[in-house]
């Protein structure tokens, strides 16, 4: 009787986080044209988000890639079709590894930084301040990182997976000496822009998934140092999680 | 005023990069180059009894050379066939009327394309207009269908006729054995 009154208490929950983090969605949206005015501070937090996050991106694509280009070499090799090589590691990394190991990366540097910079902000009552002047830290604050996330994010998928496509080359066609007139032919003949699209989609859909796990959890932290250190971890531990389980989601509808 | 120069140079490259990046996927990764203003081009229609796996964006070439896309495919309700359209580049606009369109198949196993033979005619194809003699995919299955019935048939032939003349040495067989034991 208790196991089921927990159950349905944990579910009640949950739901409810849910709901406020979408009704904390629904306000950013709202505050966002306002907030779009003031262009400095969106450009600071793309600067934040994205051109700092540019090497550890390039270089995890560079490895991804080169790992691809290995196993898929090996791989392929079985069956007598290096060429292919070009056309699945690019499917790979544009519809797959590009946006998700991007994401999960994004949720590690950017996310976390944004939670604790929030958690912090609200820890030392500086939120509460810029109420006190008649600020809205909403949208002097939350939005412009929020918006500074969505729109790092794609941009980030889409350098990693030109690096990770670079590195494959690099690896199959350099070192392993598959032929780089069919690798690249194979590829351009086999990848349509429905591909280029769905990774384009999925790294939109990450980009506010993590940008908004990450500005919610540090918004309501609790305003102790325990309670940013936890909402940091929260960031990272939610957005993993969401993001793997909407790319099955995003993966199922575009088939 | 130095610091947030230097932010904004780091963004507006960053931003830039990452638009480098999506442009480099859109045309270089796929077949379809981002074309602003399309090239001049004419249309062309054929109709193949079996098109195989042809797809939209597969070439159209002559004697090798790439001269246009497939743009188009559909079923034609009144004769019973695949209607394809393609987009030929303005550049190639000597293809005589009496040309023929064949669907073939890039390598081994690769993707269909449609391959034009020049014919002799002096008069030119112009936009909308049909080519009118086509040759259908080659269909693998067919073909192995096909190769398997001739070598019932033919092979049959050939073992009944090989029976004939290895009938002696087995008959043979069987004695010579029997002196050796």
């Amino acid at each position: 009787m208790r196991l089921i009154r927990e159950l349905g208490e944990s579910m009640t929950e949950s739901l409810a986080g849910l709901g406020s983090v979408v009704r904390f969605l629904l306000r950013l949206v709202a505050a966002s044209p306002r907030a779009m005015l003031r262009l400095d501070l969106i450009s600071q937090q793309i600067y934040n988000a994205g051109a700092l996050s540019l090497v550890i991106i390039m270089l995890s694509g560079l490895f991804v890639g080169m790992v691809l280009g290995l196993q898929g070499f090996q791989l392929l090799q079985r069956f007598g079709s290096e060429e292919a090589l070009g056309t699945a590691a690019t499917i790979g990394l544009v519809k797959e590894l590009g946006p998700v190991v991007t994401a999960l990366l994004f949720a590690g540097r950017a996310g976390t930084a944004l939670a604790s910079e929030l958690g912090l902000m609200r820890a030392t009552d500086q939120l509460s301040a810029m109420e006190m002047m008649a600020v809205d830290p909403i949208r002097r604050v939350v939005v412009p990182r929020f918006l500074g996330g969505v729109i790092a994010m794609p941009l980030l998928a889409a350098i990693f997976s030109v690096i990770g496509i670079y590195g494959a080359q690099l690896v199959g066609v350099q070192i392993m000496g598959v032929d780089a007139g069919s690798f690249w032919s194979q590829m351009r003949a086999a990848v349509g822009l429905r591909d280029i699209n769905e990774g384009i989609v999925k790294s939109c859909i990450f980009g506010v998934t993590c940008s908004l796990i990450a500005v919610y959890e540090g918004y309501y932290a609790t305003p102790t140092a325990e309670g940013v250190g936890r909402a940091t971890t929260r960031t990272v531990v939610t957005s993993a999680v969401f993001i793997l389980f909407l790319d099955y989601l995003i993966t199922a509808a575009f088939l | 005023m130095r610091n947030s120069r230097t932010l904004d140079l780091g963004t507006g490259s960053f931003v830039l990069l990452g638009f480098a990046a999506l442009f480099f996927l859109t045309t270089q990764t796929t077949s379809r180059g981002i074309s602003l203003a399309s090239p001049p081009h004419y249309d062309l229609t054929a109709k193949f009894d079996n098109i195989g796996d042809l797809k939209v964006g597969a070439p159209v070439s002559m004697s090798g050379v790439e001269m246009g896309r497939v743009t188009k495919i559909e079923f034609d309700w009144k004769e019973y066939k695949a209607a394809v359209t393609m987009r030929i580049d303005a550049r190639y606009k000597q293809i005589p009327t009496d040309s023929d369109a064949s669907v073939y198949t890039q390598g081994l196993l690769g993707g269909k394309f449609i391959g034009l033979t020049a014919g002799g005619a002096e008069t030119y194809l112009k936009d909308k207009d049909q080519i009118a003699f086509t040759q259908s995919a080659f269909v693998l299955e067919n073909l192995i269908g096909q190769f398997a019935a001739n070598f019932m048939k033919g092979g049959g032939g050939q073992s009944d006729s090989g029976k004939s003349k290895t009938d002696a040495p087995t008959a043979a067989e069987p004695k010579s054995t029997e002196k050796s034991k």
